[in-house]
C-alpha cells in the first residue's frame, strides 16, 4: 500500500519536473527572437496562434468537450481591446487584462450552455454563440466598423518603454513573453489536481462524477479558464495588428485553430504551439503557391489526418522532432457509451 | 402574415428535403457529417450550370441535380466515410469540415464566388393572389415537389421491405445486422438517396437563396437545428423542426426591425432569431423536441 503511494506520488511529481527537451524547446523560442530578424511579425502571428491552440487544448485536450465556436472568445477579446485601446486607455498590458476579463467572463456565461447534451448538441451551441457574435459584430457597424474592420486602434509603447514598429520586434517580444507566462499557468493548472480531474471528466464523466469529481463545476471552470486564455490571444492580436477583423469571429478561425491542435496533437499542451508552427509555415507555403485556395489545402490535409489516425500523425510529429515523454492522450470519447 | 407564414411553411419544407439525408445519417451511422451542405452544393451548381450554360429546362435539370451528389454521395461513402464508423465524434468533425473546404475551394475554382442562380422557366416566376394572401408561384411549387417528397419518402420508409429494413438499422444496428439484414447496403444506398435529396433541395433553393461557394457553411447549422431539434427517429420529427425553423427565420426577418439607441443601430433581430432559438430547444430538451428521451 505504502509502495503504490509513493510510486504515485513519484508519478505526479515525475509530471511537475522540466524535461531537457522543454527547455531547449523555449531556449529556441527565445532564440528565435534574435536570429530570425527579418521574421518578427510572422513569429509574433505563429504565438498569437499558438496561445489561441493552447486554449482550445484545455478544453477539447484535457476536459474532451469538442468546440466548433472557440472563436467566439478570440474575436470577442480582440475587440474589445481594440475599442479599449481607441477610446479608455492605449496602454496594452491594461488592454490585455480588460479584454482577457471580458472574455473570461463571457466564457463563463457561455460556460453553462455547454454542459447540457453530447458532442453534437456542444459543437452546434459553439457554432451558434459564435454566430451570434459575428452578427453582433456584423451589424453593429456605428462601433465595430462592420466588414471594414475596427481601423484605427493606436497602442501606446509597452511598459512606456517599447514602441511597436513595423518590424514587429516589439509585437514579437510581447506575444512570446505573454505565450509564454500564459503557458507556464496552463503547466501548473494540468499538472494539478484539478487539471487530472479533468482528465478523468474527459474519459468517463459519469465514473468522475462518482468518485466525488464535481463534473459540472469543473467544466464551467475549465470553460471559463480556456475563454481567458483565447482572450489573451484575441488581444494580442489586435494590439499588435493594431486592427480587428471580422474573421476574428469567423466559423473558418474556429475550424483552423481545431486543426493546428489536431496537428500538434491535443492533451499535452505543446501539441497547439507545434501545431500552430506547422499550420503558419503551410499556410505560408501554400497561399505562395495558390493564394485564392489555400483552404483546398487544409481541407485535403485535414481529411488525410483523420484517415490516417490523428496519433498517429501527432506522435510522428513529436517524434520527429524528439520531445516530450509522455504521448498525447487518447481522442476524446465522450460518446462512446451513446448510438451504438 | 399569412404571406410570411406561407412563405415559412415553402422555405421549412425546402429545408427539410435539404436535411432530410442528414438525419438519416446521423441517425443510422451515428456520423456527424457537416458536409452535407457541401451535397447540396453540387446539386444547386449542376441546376445553374445547366440550365445556364447548356440550355437545359430547370424541371429537367432537377433529376441531374438529384443524381449528381447522389452517385458522389455513393462512391465517397463506400471510400471514405466506411472507414470512419466508430471513430470518435472528433474525428468525424474534422473529417466533414475538410470535405467542406474542399468543395468551398474546388466550386470557387469552377465557378467563381459569384452568387448565382438558375434559370427558372417564366411559368414558375410571378406571383398569384388565393383568397387575400399573396403567394410566389415558386413557393408554391416548392410547398407542392417538397409535399410531394415528403409523402415519398414516408410511404418508402413505412410501406417497403427496405423501409422496415431501414427503421430496423437505424433503431439497433447490431440486431438489424444479426436478423440478417445487409446494414452496409443500406448504409450506402441511404447516403446516396439523402445526398441525391440535398442536391436537388440545392438547386430548389438556388432560386431562393442563390448559389455561392459559401453555401455549406451558410446552411450547415440550419441543418443541424433540424435534425437535432427534430430528432432522427422519424421523418416527421425534422419536417416539423424543418417547418418550425422556417417559419420562426422568415417572421424573424420580416419583423425584425431597425432599433436605435442611444444613437447606436442595435444590431437586427432577424439575424438572431433562429440561434437563439436553437439554443434554448437544446438547453430545454437536449434530446430533441420531437423525440423520445433516450
Amino acid at each position: 500500500m505504502a509502495d503504490t503511494n509513493s510510486s504515485v506520488v513519484k508519478g505526479l511529481a515525475a509530471r511537475h519536473r522540466w524535461h531537457p527537451a522543454e527547455i531547449a524547446f523555449w531556449l529556441a523560442a527565445c532564440a528565435s527572437f534574435f536570429l530570425l530578424p527579418g521574421w518578427h511579425n510572422f513569429l509574433n502571428e505563429v504565438a498569437i496562434l499558438a496561445l489561441f491552440a493552447l486554449s482550445l487544448d484545455l478544453i477539447l485536450g484535457y476536459a474532451g468537450i469538442v468546440s466548433l465556436g472557440h472563436a467566439a472568445f478570440l474575436g470577442f477579446a480582440a475587440y474589445t481591446a481594440g475599442l479599449f485601446a481607441k477610446h479608455v486607455h492605449p496602454d496594452p498590458l491594461i488592454g490585455l487584462a480588460v479584454a482577457s476579463l471580458a472574455s473570461t467572463f463571457v466564457g463563463f456565461v457561455t460556460g453553462f450552455l455547454v454542459l447540457r447534451g453530447n458532442d453534437l448538441t456542444r459543437l452546434m451551441i459553439t457554432i451558434g454563440v459564435t454566430l451570434i457574435f459575428y452578427e453582433i459584430a456584423n451589424q453593429m457597424g456605428d462601433i465595430t466598423g462592420g466588414a471594414d474592420g475596427l481601423q484605427g486602434v493606436e497602442m501606446a509603447p509597452l511598459l512606456g518603454l517599447f514602441r511597436f514598429d513595423m518590424f514587429g520586434r516589439t509585437a514579437h517580444a510581447y506575444s512570446l513573453v505573454t505565450l509564454f507566462v500564459m503557458f507556464l499557468i496552463a503547466r501548473r493548472i494540468a499538472n494539478s489536481s484539478f487539471g487530472m480531474s479533468l482528465n478523468a471528466i474527459r474519459d468517463n464523466p459519469l465514473r468522475a462524477a462518482a468518485i466525488g469529481i464535481p463534473v459540472n463545476r469543473r467544466l464551467i471552470a475549465v470553460y471559463t479558464l480556456a475563454a481567458a486564455f483565447a482572450g489573451v490571444a484575441g488581444a494580442l492580436q489586435a494590439q499588435t495588428a493594431q486592427f480587428v477583423g471580422l474573421d476574428a469571429l469567423s466559423f473558418e478561425k474556429s475550424a483552423d485553430v481545431m486543426l493546428v491542435l489536431v496537428i500538434g496533437g491535443a492533451g499535452y499542451l505543446y501539441g497547439g504551439i507545434i501545431g500552430a508552427i506547422v499550420f503558419k509555415i503551410l499556410q505560408d507555403v501554400l497561399s505562395s503557391l495558390t493564394p485564392q485556395y489555400w483552404h483546398f489545402w487544409i481541407g485535403l490535409i485535414l481529411v488525410i489526418i483523420v484517415l490516417i489516425g490523428r496519433d498517429r500523425i501527432s506522435k510522428g510529429i513529436a517524434g520527429a522532432l524528439g520531445v516530450f515523454r509522455r504521448k498525447p492522450a487518447a481522442a476524446p470519447s465522450a460518446t462512446a457509451k451513446a448510438g451504438g | 402574415m399569412l404571406t410570411v407564414l406561407f412563405d415559412g411553411v415553402a422555405y421549412g419544407m425546402l429545408l427539410f428535403v435539404l436535411a432530410c439525408g442528414l438525419s438519416v445519417t446521423l441517425g443510422l451511422m451515428n456520423f456527424v457529417n457537416l458536409a452535407h451542405g457541401a451535397f447540396a452544393m453540387a446539386g444547386g451548381y449542376a441546376a445553374v450550370y445547366l440550365t445556364n450554360k447548356a440550355g437545359v429546362p430547370f424541371l429537367l435539370s432537377l433529376p441531374i441535380a438529384f443524381i449528381v451528389p447522389a452517385a458522389i454521395g455513393a462512391v465517397l461513402e463506400r471510400t471514405l466515410y466506411a472507414q470512419l464508423y466508430g471513430r470518435p465524434h472528433l474525428d468525424h468533425v474534422l473529417f466533414s469540415i475538410g470535405l467542406v473546404f474542399m468543395a468551398m475551394t474546388t466550386a470557387e475554382y469552377f465557378m467563381h464566388s459569384t452568387r448565382q442562380f438558375p434559370l427558372i422557366p417564366d411559368y414558375l416566376q410571378g406571383r398569384i393572389e388565393v383568397a387575400g394572401v399573396g403567394m410566389g408561384v415558386y413557393r408554391l411549387f416548392l410547398i407542392v415537389v417538397c409535399g410531394l417528397l415528403t409523402l415519398l419518402l414516408q410511404g418508402v420508409l413505412v410501406g417497403t421491405r427496405f423501409g422496415s429494413r431501414l427503421r430496423a438499422a437505424v433503431d439497433d444496428r447490431r440486431v438489424a445486422s444479426g436478423l440478417g439484414i445487409n446494414v452496409g447496403v443500406i448504409f450506402v444506398s441511404t447516403f446516396a438517396v439523402g445526398s441525391g435529396l440535398a442536391g436537388l433541395g440545392g438547386a430548389l433553393a438556388g432560386e431562393v437563396v442563390g448559389l455561392d461557394p459559401t453555401f455549406p457553411l451558410r446552411l450547415m447549422l440550419y441543418f443541424l437545428i433540424v435534425v437535432t431539434v427534430g430528432g432522427t427517429t422519424s421523418i416527421t420529427g425534422p419536417l416539423a423542426a424543418a417547418l418550425l425553423l422556417g417559419i420562426a427565420d422568415v417572421a424573424g426577418k420580416y419583423y425584425g426591425t431597425n432599433l436605435v439607441l442611444f444613437g447606436y443601430h442595435l444590431p437586427q433581430l432577424g439575424g438572431f432569431v433562429i440561434y437563439v432559438f436553437m439554443i434554448v430547444v437544446l438547453l430545454v430538451r437536449p434530446q430533441g423536441l420531437f423525440t423520445r428521451g433516450r
